[in-house]
């Protein structure tokens, strides 16, 4: 799923600086389930906007809701009599959902309230990790159903490099952890599939422009567009 | 050195070395009664409190008790909107740890009082004003005894800042008439 993390209150406050109504939109999709953005995260976040603006002693006019999917029309719609009446929408959907919101309404102003920061996979209750770079041409066929491109630090498609000792990648997580290195995960996980020939051949260059270095992608499906 | 009576009495008074640094402070207005919201498990705080009151022991009257089926039920919202709405200081109160009804309800009341205090911090405003209690069913004076303590707590805070903002229109409101 999208994974993102609430901005500090800092931030959210700087943003918001100024302004007199505010509506607090979350979405109940993934930032609902990585417990950044759902309805109980925006009804939070009201409320210390709320406690906050009557300890400063200023007006603030705030109420929050939640749409099913922000990043879709139809669900935008649904909540659209709410949001006409706030000029302000702080978003707390990925990134995608807050553009939606600003595409939807365009003479309110949309402002974020979480960073989006990867597609992960919840590892235990209440840890993510990354699992897939949305690289748009899958190798996972040949890898072991280990990915590369995220896993490995240095993203290589022929590892391991000199930086894997025992097991563990020479660089160490944004928090200090420690990183297993993809490419032993990816050797040991093709020797016991007995896939190892896999190991010899050499991956060539990616092709990058499917990735969102070719600028931003589109994807159309004829087959299921409207007749 | 600590002696044996300081170490005795340490278990009880948890509260004596926070009050000693912040009585200095600012003088606590007299007048002042805290508005104070209890959420109370039914399995030990509501039912101690009942004892309490059959012991005719004496808590001041400013805790409002709101009963839970567990405080595992007990929402960050809650404690939020509580202090939202004008309360000075609000508590949790539910078994004593490894005895919960539904086995960890209270260690994740635990865990979401912990995490608003953080947010208090990031509204400026106290983090004591809000704070979680264990006690058993039988616990008739202790829970007298922390009701006392958390309103003298509050009592040395002061007034809720949003309760402050609160009633200072109203005082305009009411003087052109």
């Amino acid at each position: 799923m999208i994974t993102a993390e609430r901005k500090p209150f800092e931030e959210i406050l700087e943003l918001l600086e100024g302004k007199e109504k505010v509506l607090v939109a979350g979405c109940e999709t993934c930032v609902a389930v990585c417990l950044t953005g759902g309805e109980k995260e925006a009804e939070i976040l009201a409320a210390e906007l709320s406690i906050k603006a009557k300890e400063d002693g200023r007006t603030l006019d705030v109420d929050h809701i939640s749409a099913i999917r922000q990043c879709e029309w139809e669900y935008l719609d649904a909540i659209a009599e709410k949001v006409e009446q706030y000029p302000v929408v702080i978003s707390m959907a990925c990134g995608i959902g807050i553009q939606s919101m600003a595409e939807r309404f365009p003479e309110k102003l949309v402002l974020p309230a979480v960073n989006t920061n990867m597609l992960g996979m919840p590892q235990e209750h209440a840890v993510w990790i990354e699992r897939c770079g949305a690289c748009g041409d899958c190798v996972l066929g040949v890898t072991g159903g280990i990915c590369p491109i995220v896993r490995c630090s240095k993203s290589l498609l022929n590892g391991p490099c000199g930086g894997s000792h025992d097991g563990l990648c020479e660089v160490t997580g944004p928090n200090k952890e420690e990183i297993p290195c993809a490419w032993q995960l990816i050797h040991d996980k093709l020797i016991a599939q007995g896939r190892q020939d896999l190991l010899m051949k050499v991956t060539p260059p990616k092709d990058w422009s499917k990735s969102n270095s070719g600028g931003p992608r589109t994807m159309v499906k004829e087959e299921a567009k409207p007749v | 050195m600590a002696d044996e009576t300081t170490t005795a009495a340490a278990p009880e008074a948890v509260e004596s070395p926070e009050s000693a640094n912040e009585e200095p402070q600012k003088p606590i207005d007299p007048d002042f009664e805290p508005e104070i919201i209890v959420f109370g498990c039914h399995y030990c705080a509501y039912a101690a409190a009942d004892l309490a009151g059959s012991m005719r022991l004496q808590y001041p009257t400013n805790i409002r008790m709101i009963k839970l089926p567990c405080t595992g039920k007990l929402e960050i919202i809650h404690l939020l909107k509580a202090l939202e709405a004008g309360a000075d200081g609000v508590y949790a109160a539910g078994c004593l740890e490894g005895e919960c009804h539904y086995l960890k309800g209270n260690l994740w009341a635990r865990k979401r009082v912990e995490y608003t205090k953080k947010l208090l911090e990031e509204m400026g405003m106290e983090p004591e004003r809000v704070e979680m209690f264990n006690m058993s069913s039988a616990d008739g004076p202790l829970f007298a005894q922390r009701a006392n303590e958390f309103t003298e707590r509050i009592k040395r805070l002061g007034p809720s800042p949003v309760k402050q903002a609160k009633k200072a229109p109203a005082a305009k409101e009411g003087t052109p008439a």
